[in-house]
């Protein structure tokens, strides 16, 4: 008895999404899905779930053909779905977000609610406060929410999308576990995820996806060399940061003081010269965030003093910071970088600089068009922003990037990319510090951390707590950092 | 005591559109025609009640016609997928002008009315009782819709799915929530409230027919939805708020008559101050501190409002 897919079908105009994918997985079986940017994993998955539906295929459960109009059909049919954006309701309680859409009495018994809420947490190790707004969750916890709603519902397919983008090590390590008892108790788990490690740690078996079709079947133990091969055909990964010679100091910021929100960075004294690699790590909210927004004069900080070279930017606005050179990658590509609803050749214009009043849109698109050769990015000129696939969307901002930064700052720079676009991203990256551009980053992935930078800064609850030398320090030591432990035991 | 009870009535249209509106925006749908609706809703109302004598029919012709361009709201929105606002706009010049075109023979016609109906026991209570208890059915069904709608959004599972609808319709959707149908069911329901603002006016509050009867109640209304941060509690302050600011602001006019034109507008400046407070950080943090009133501090518009749900 299993979940079988024959010969699924779906295409969004002249993209074929899926294209013919037939897959079975048996009960008990954790079955990883691998595939680059675009592959069609997520649209497969949705189509599993009834978010969409099928051009054509069949999806079987138990023997049975299931009618999938709608994800109520997939919920009936005992299929939950983790979106790879948990989808909470971010104003609601957290009670709320749990009994929304579930089946029951005309009145909400919200008490009879809040010991169902509870049975189900307590049953997987998490712990909510029904009365918190889903908002003041993290990642991770609506994550935990919405597993422990649909394992409530009665799922007995549970399908995650990319769960472990944005959430910290340890919320990783507690969902393993639990989709490992999952497996056990004779439950199906799909997990669609980038990271080879990851399907190599967790699942018993992988089906790997490439423009809509399934490449092939791997059983456990896998080999990295193979999945890699798979997924890209042949790719060289580079070996990382050649050394370059610094330069003379770029940014400087002395004893910094300055809060955002929840988090506050104080004291903070630190220097980046031209052509080094500074990587920053930490749990999510250590203080990397708002470190990087003063350092891109979003912030003003309260005490201390941000120069650029020689110049003093302290206290100035975020234009004078644009025009002394800094460029700020935020980690929210569409919320922050790109405008929804305009196209590639739109935003190059609009980041063009051109003061004239007139548009000249033929220009601009054969400059689009140039660009998005140029950059490899898998769209046309007339693509709207949100319709590129995450690694496309970061080509595009990385196209739209000015030639002349002096200091770059990312959040994220490959959150969510496969390898191969990863690995594009920092290609060019690194050519940028070559011309002697600083480059400041954050990451939650402890490998790019250590592969890219010179220095590492770590923060943990607001402060710097060391800058580590990248060449000498293990991955070993920077998570005991990073957990807030300076030494190794 | 009068005074207040005068202000209670008066507020009736008023909470009747609100309701409506917000109802209609909780689930997704700005409905823009209010105050063409009204119009439309207030002359159809009588003048169906009129033909017919029945204050009864005129409420439910009321109540169709406002229905019926609420739907043509929906249907542009979900199925074309119209901009709301656009439509909605259409729309209010379309019913105005309707309502001025076929009105026009019921301009000054006496018509049938709402008769008062004393509530027996409640209304002899001291007080409460007369400011309450003293009206008409007109009045009593406006306090029973705001309780009942806050009764249905905030207590009920249909309630707490239509919450869901208007803030995140694809994560509505996810669990296995039909959005649009949903979308048409509410939006269509608080299309007719609406229609009986209008039959308010006609048939309680003016009773009768004129141009400019309804005295741009539905874009107060459109705005009171906001200040009262889409919660039919709050709602339903704004618009008592509302006509008591108006009321003294009309004692005033008495002694200070050259003041008219100032006065007058003087409840929208107070009610403008009042959003300015409403919205800083500090009120809402009130929510966070008492958790048994966030609803009715820190609510905010439903983010999925005026989109339109497309599945993929
Ligand atoms: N709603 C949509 N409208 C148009 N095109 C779409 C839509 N959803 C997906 N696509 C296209 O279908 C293809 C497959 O997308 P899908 O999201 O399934 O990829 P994925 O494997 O999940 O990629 P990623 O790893 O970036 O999440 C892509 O080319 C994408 O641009
Ligand atoms: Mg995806």
């Amino acid at each position: 008895m299993a979940l079988e897919l024959r010969s699924i079908h779906k295409h969004f105009g002249a993209v074929r999404a899926n294209d013919g994918v037939t897959l079975e997985v048996q009960e008990g079986e954790l079955h990883g899905v691998l595939g680059e940017n675009g592959a069609g994993k997520s649209t497969l998955m949705k189509v599993i779930s009834g978010f969409i539906e099928a051009d054509s295929g069949e999806v079987h459960l138990h023997g049975e053909r299931l009618a999938l109009q709608s994800p109520d059909d997939a919920i009936k049919a005992g299929i939950g779905m983790l979106h790879q954006d948990p989808l909470v309701f971010l104003p609601l309680t957290v009670l709320d977000n749990f009994l929304l859409g579930s089946p029951g009495s005309f009145r909400l018994n919200r008490r009879a609610g809040e010991q169902a809420l509870r049975e189900a947490a307590d049953r997987y190790g998490f712990s909510f406060d029904p009365g918190a707004l889903a908002q003041t969750l993290t990642v991770g916890e609506r994550q935990q929410l919405e597993i422990a709603r649909l394992l409530w519902l009665g799922a007995r397919v549970l399908i995650l999308d990319e769960p472990t983008t944005g959430i910290s090590a340890a919320q990783r390590e507690k969902l393993f576990e639990i989709l490992n008892r999952l497996a056990e108790d004779g439950m199906i788990v799909l997990f669609v995820s980038h990271k080879l490690e990851e399907i190599e740690q967790l699942c018993h078996r992988a089906t790997v996806m490439q423009r809509g079709k399934v490449v092939g079947h791997v059983d456990a133990p896998f080999s990295s060399d193979q999945l890699v091969e798979m997924m890209f055909g042949d790719v060289v990964v580079s070996e990382g940061r050649p050394d370059a010679a610094l330069g003379s100091t770029v940014l400087e910021l002395d004893a910094v003081t300055v809060s955002e929100r929840l988090t506050t960075v104080e004291e903070l004294s630190l220097h980046v010269a031209a052509g080094e690699v500074l990587g920053l790590a930490g749990l999510e909210g250590s203080g990397q965030r708002t470190f990087l927004q003063a350092c891109a004069g979003l912030l003003k900080p309260k005490a201390g003093t941000i120069r650029l070279g020689d110049v003093d930017l302290t206290g100035r606005r975020y234009r004078n910071f644009l025009d002394a050179g800094v460029h700020y990658l935020p980690a929210g590509r569409l919320e922050e970088g790109l405008v929804a609803g305009m196209s590639i050749a739109e935003h190059f214009e609009l980041t063009s600089g051109n003061a004239s009043f007139f548009v000249d849109w033929n220009g601009a698109e054969a400059a689009a068009t140039r660009d998005i050769e140029h950059h490899f990015i898998k769209g046309t000129k007339e693509s709207v922003a949100e319709s590129l696939s995450g690694g496309n969307q970061q080509r595009l901002l990385l196209a739209m990037m000015p030639d002349d930064v002096r200091l770059l700052l990312m959040e994220h720079p490959t959150r969510g990319l496969d390898i191969e676009s990863a690995d594009w991203v920092w290609t060019q990256l690194l050519a940028r510090r070559e011309s002697g551009t600083a480059i400041v980053f954050a990451s939650a992935d402890l490998d790019e951390l250590l592969r890219y930078s010179d220095r590492i800064a770590v923060f943990f609850s607001g402060n710097v707590l060391r800058i580590v030398d990248a060449g000498t320090t293990t991955p070993d030591e920077l998570g005991f950092l990073i957990g807030g432990k300076e030494s190794v035991p | 005591m009068e005074v207040i009870a005068g202000i209670v009535a008066a507020a009736t249209p008023l909470v009747y559109a609100t309701i409506g509106e917000t109802i209609s925006e909780k689930a997704g749908v700005i409905n823009l025609s209010l105050d063409g609706s009204i119009l439309l809703s207030a002359m159809t109302g009588f003048a169906a009640a009129f033909v017919t004598d029945s204050v009864i029919i005129g409420y439910l012709a009321a109540m169709a016609v406002s229905a019926v361009i609420a739907l043509i709201v929906a249907v542009t929105s979900i199925e074309l997928r119209l901009n709301q606002i656009a439509v909605g706009f259409v729309l209010f010049l379309f019913a105005r002008q309707l309502a001025l075109f076929l009105g026009n023979s019921y301009v000054g016609v006496n018509g049938p009315k709402v008769p008062s109906w004393d509530i027996p026991l409640l209304s002899e209570i001291p007080f409460v009782g007369t400011v309450f208890f003293q009206h008409n059915i007109s009045v009593y069904g406006s306090f029973v819709v705001i309780f009942f709608a806050y009764w249905f959004i905030y207590r009920t599972r249909p309630g707490l799915v239509l919450q869901g609808v208007g803030e995140r319709p694809e994560a509505a959707f996810a669990r296995g929530v039909p959005v649009n149908r949903l979308r048409y069911l509410y939006t269509v329901v608080g299309g007719a409230m609406v229609g009986m603002a209008g039959a308010a006016v006609s048939l309680d509050q003016i009773a009768g027919w004129r141009e400019g009867l309804t005295t741009n109640v539905g874009w107060i209304a459109l705005a009171f939805v906001i200040f009262g941060g889409w919660h039919p509690y709050r709602v339903a302050l704004a618009c008592y708020l509302y006509r008591a600011l108006l009321f003294v602001a009309g004692e005033f006019q008495v002694q200070f008559p050259d003041l008219v034109q100032v006065l007058t507008q003087l409840p929208f400046l107070l009610m403008i101050l009042m959003i300015t407070v409403i919205n800083t950080e500090w009120f809402r943090r009130l929510g966070d501190r008492y958790p048994r009133w966030r609803n009715f501090l820190a609510s905010a518009a439903p983010s999925g409002s005026g989109q339109v749900f497309v599945r993929e």
